[in-house]
């Protein structure tokens, strides 16, 4: 992509090399506008990537207006770097999502990697100590070598940054499905703990005070990231392996202990991550919001290759760097925080009054444009948007039924689907307890981290079936959000706000544009019912390979505080003689369940709706009746149904259960999907207790001393009885045993 | 009682280390930088787990030339307890404080789950309040836990009763099952699992407070001889 030689001006226009970065004729009509001459080659790499959906939103922003974004507690909403919601006693949580899909697809370990570099940046720039890391994963079938090595390579890359840098990995999700097989998702969340009076804003205010450049020195990586991530992949995708950026956890390790030093140093005006777009948009971005102009003097930056170009350095996304403005008179004080650390902190320019980003280099003037249309003037389109043919088709779609023989052979299959399987293989590479605060662990419905030095803990946790988004955007939408609060509410906690990560195939596609649209709306829809804001987060489009776009993720990070740590509450039974009650609605549907993908190999058919009332009482009553200490354990039901989410509180445990299916019919009592469910124990002597909180909650069986599990139907007669273990090892095992495998 | 945790570039079970001898065991803890050199007024010296250095090289590799070293060195010698953890035991290794050398796991992969292990010996300052042969749950975390040594120093550490935790679960690979060894003279203790992770039972096991009130019973003894 580097030229020798940069064309000149007239060059880019006449041979339109614009296009190569991704801007349109009518965007470069309008950069030739608002400069009032032709942009040069540097000016014109500030816009694409600044313009690009990336960091502008252009083609989104339409419909994140949607999103609810206040509540009570909402301290920072979508803007900064990441979101902030109050947690009493003068604490805030800090939390963001964010996708590095492109760069996984063509350099696993290093897409994935950097993944997570980026968010914990986000979370530590706002002045926050990171203290959990949640990822979102999509692949395709762990059938091919391809697809194994990107899973493999993904989660060691996610492994390598996490572990080193010492934030734990507390929890996540992996799906597999055919759809993202040359387009893997790679969605990383971080959450962070903050005083209030430490929130910092990336803000370049100040005329005269100077610009610090602190951390890696700045080489020929990633350049072009946010262009590369912003379009669609193909088989020319692999020679982008340059605009993947290379991750040193190590180096980042030292730069989060100094920034975190340096945030709570009274000079320190605004910081800034050099995310996306690097340089560009942390400078032009803090000066927009401050409605300030930067100069900066390229010559200083701290370059790690010789003879870097203005345009190779402002457009690198070398990993590892941050961007502060701190008040004329203090900068040795911040270099010596820094240097600590054995880190750069150099001063690189200067805040202006004029609004603009000027660049010199070499005695010239590189560049000159003004700040705000970067930051805030990227064309904003409203694509058009059409309903799909197949949405239509799965519409007339009502009464599908897989047919099925014994059930205990559909648990055993089922248990073994990758998707539903034992994630061990994946979390166990994850140092997920390092600094001692992690008391839910990753395989429960939410991870449950304490705040060490109170009585507080925050769950967390990342979920979106896409299946049934891809089936019904609408629907989907709303019970992407559902689940994602029913693993919240299951672990004892009460929901306070979402990042959302919006994984789709090409905007330009009016099909793929109706699935953002409709999709939006339910997710906005099932946000303000549950009163779960929505205080940050991250669009990802042009997911789409040749063989066609990824199923609509939109993938929700939520959080919720639980008010003492007596009350946090795990999926796993707790004691024999306990018994067990199911709390929720089924429904008949199997449109989108892993049993319809396992029976047809496919999925199709019309989604039940969601209630979110009903969600919502529900969500109440569990939430009532863990705050009266009368549930043992909690678990939702989701992928795999009932049945499985049944014999999922017993793996681990060493106990049987005995229960009865809570619905007239037994397959879909036992199998079906989509519906607001939670499989609660609850100690004998505090049943009634229980009942009183839990009203609609109906008894269905105990917890017994002998490993087996049978479910019984209405009738009483038994459906289903298997040995725990044998069960559990097939859960267990699938996962490593699908890697293994040569077919 | 006063402890030193050892801060290098690059650790990040600093502070669990601190937060175990703070509230677990309640006594005096300090950080102390990697480029100081005097460990003088401290009576025992934690390395802590993380990546020092990023682990470039091998594991440990660089911190052993830290100018902290020679004080440890020195306290080690004066018959200080001096315990290593994770990647405190590899700088341990890579110092010639202990004997042999680290592998990558087995598997190839980073490990991260609670494992049972065995005391193999209880008479050491670090596990005089354990029961010989006790089972105890201990997390492990680490991809480079793999412990090698040649027979010949197997024979030594066995004659030495030097070996002082056993894996009841083998999962790195480990000669001999072997989790955590001492120096000859025992005062100098490494081990890849991690005691300070399991100091309270809302995390799961408190099975690893045992170790650090071991080092502070034997020192009150010792002091209330001496004094």
């Amino acid at each position: 992509m580097q030229l020798l030689h940069e064309p000149s001006p007239e060059q880019i226009k006449e041979k339109k090399l614009y296009a190569e970065m991704g801007v349109s004729e009518e965007e470069f009509a309008s950069i030739e506008n608002i400069l009032g001459r032709l942009p040069n080659y540097t000016e014109l790499g500030l816009f694409s990537v600044m313009w690009s959906e990336h960091c502008s939103y252009k083609n989104s922003k339409v419909l994140l207006k949607k999103f609810p974004v206040e509540g009570e507690r909402v301290l920072q909403g979508p803007g900064e770097g990441a979101g902030i919601i109050d947690i009493d006693d003068e604490q805030a949580v800090v939390f963001k999502i964010e996708s590095h899909n492109h760069p996984s697809a063509v350099e696993p370990y290093e897409g994935a990697a950097t993944g997570v570099g980026g968010i914990i940046r986000d979370v530590f720039s706002m002045g926050a100590r990171p203290v959990a890391l949640l990822n979102s994963l999509r692949f395709g079938e762990l059938k091919n070598p391809r697809v194994k090595y990107l899973f493999e390579g993904v989660v060691s890359g996610i492994a390598g940054y996490g572990n080193c840098i010492g934030i734990p990995t507390v929890g996540g999700e992996v799906q597999f499905d055919p759809c993202y097989e040359g387009n893997p998702l790679v969605n990383a969340m971080c959450v962070g703990l903050i005083d209030h009076k430490d929130i910092q804003k990336g803000q370049a205010k100040g005329i005269g005070n100077p610009v610090m450049y602190v951390g890696a020195g700045t080489g020929r990586d990633g350049i072009h990231g946010a262009t590369f991530a912003s379009e669609e992949l193909s088989e020319d995708s692999e020679a982008k392996r340059p605009a993947v950026q290379v991750g040193d956890p190590f180096m980042e390790k030292l730069l989060v202990e100094a920034c975190l030093e340096a945030t709570k140093h009274p000079k320190l005006v605004g910081i800034q991550d050099m995310g996306a777009a690097g340089l560009t948009s942390s400078s032009a971005e803090m000066a927009s919001k401050a409605g300030s102009g930067v100069r900066m003097n390229l010559d200083l930056v701290p370059q790690r290759e010789k003879q870097m170009s203005p345009y190779e350095m402002m457009l690198s996304e070398s990993q590892e760097r941050m961007l502060l403005v701190v008040e004329k008179g203090s900068e040795q004080e911040f270099k010596d925080i820094f240097d600590h650390w054995g880190l750069n902190a150099v001063v690189v320019g200067e805040v202006t009054d004029d609004k603009r980003l000027t660049l010199m280099h070499e005695g010239k003037t590189a560049a000159d444009v003004p700040v705000d249309a970067l930051a805030e003037e990227a064309p904003v389109y409203h694509k058009p948007s059409r309903e799909p043919a197949y949405f239509r088709e799965f519409q007339k779609q009502e009464n599908y039924r897989p047919e099925v023989g014994d059930y205990g052979t559909v648990l055993k299959q089922l248990l073994q689907q990758p998707t539903i399987a034992s994630k061990e293989w994946v979390y166990e590479q994850y140092d997920y307890m390092v600094r001692t605060n992690t008391v839910a662990a990753p395989g429960s419905d939410a991870a449950v981290i304490r705040l060490r030095g109170t009585n507080k803990a925050l769950a967390m946790t990342t979920d979106c079936n896409s299946r049934f988004i891809y089936l019904d955007p609408y629907e989907g939408g709303k019970l992407a959000v559902a689940e994602a609060a029913r693993n919240i509410t299951a672990s004892g906690a009460e929901a306070l706000g979402v990042t959302d990560c919006l994984n789709y195939g090409s905007p330009d596609n009016p099909e793929i544009f109706w699935q953002l649209e409709r999709s939006t709306d339910g997710l906005s829809e099932a946000c303000r019912t549950l009163e779960t804001p929505v205080v940050g987060g991250n669009v990802s489009l042009y997911n789409e390979t040749n063989r066609g776009a990824v199923y609509p993720t939109p993938v929700i990070g939520m959080v919720g505080l639980i008010h003492d740590t007596a009350h946090i509450t795990t999926q796993a039974a707790k004691q024999i003689g306990d018994a067990v009650y199911f709390l929720g609605e089924v429904t008949s549907s199997f449109a989108g369940s892993e049993l319809q993908k396992l029976t047809e190999g496919n999925i199709f058919g019309k989604v039940a709706p969601v209630d979110l009332n009903a969600e919502k009482r529900y969500q109440k009553q569990i939430l009532s009746a863990v705050h009266a200490n009368s549930v043992s354990s909690a678990h939702d039901v989701s992928e795999g149904g009932f049945a499985a989410a049944a014999i999922e509180k017993l793996f681990g445990t060493g106990f049987g259960a005995e229960v009865t299916i809570p619905h007239e019919d037994d397959l879909a009592g036992s199998f079906a999907e989509g519906y607001p469910g939670y499989i609660v124990t609850v100690p004998q002597d505090k049943k009634s207790t229980f009942e009183k909180a839990a009203p609609e909650a109906v008894e269905i069986g105990r917890i017994t001393e002998e490993a087996e599990f049978t479910l019984r139907n209405k009738q009483g007669e038994t459906v289903l009885k298997e040995s725990v273990d044998e069960l559990e090892k097939l859960w267990r095992g699938a996962i490593s045993c699908a890697l293994k495998s040569k077919d | 009682m006063k402890f030193a945790v050892i801060m290098f570039p690059g650790s990040n079970c600093d502070v669990d280390m601190y937060h175990a001898v703070e509230e677990a065991v309640g006594e005096e803890v300090e950080y102390v930088w990697h480029n100081e050199t005097s460990l003088e007024g401290f009576d025992a010296v934690l390395l802590p787990g993380g990546f020092s250095y990023g682990d470039y090289l091998r594991p440990g590799a660089i911190a052993h030339f830290s100018p902290i070293m020679e004080a440890v060195k020195k306290a080690a010698d004066e018959g200080k307890p001096v315990l290593g953890v994770c990647n405190g035991f590899q700088v341990l290794l890579e110092s010639r404080m202990l004997p042999g050398a680290m592998r990558r796991n087995k598997n190839l992969h980073f490990i991260c789950k609670t494992l049972p292990l065995t005391v193999e010996n209880n008479t050491t300052v670090f596990t005089n309040s354990y029961e010989q042969g006790e089972t105890i749950q201990i997390p492990v975390a680490h991809g480079d836990g793999n412990y090698y040594c040649d027979e010949k120093t197997l024979a030594e550490l066995r004659e030495n009763n030097q070996i002082v935790f056993t894996y009841g679960l083998n999962e790195n690979g480990s000669t001999a099952d072997i989790a955590g060894i001492t120096n000859k003279e025992g005062n100098v203790l490494g081990m890849m699992p991690h005691p300070e992770r399991a100091v309270e039972e809302l995390l799961g096991s408190a099975d690893g407070k045992k170790l650090f009130t071991s080092i502070v019973k034997q020192w009150r003894e010792k002091n209330a001889v001496t004094s």
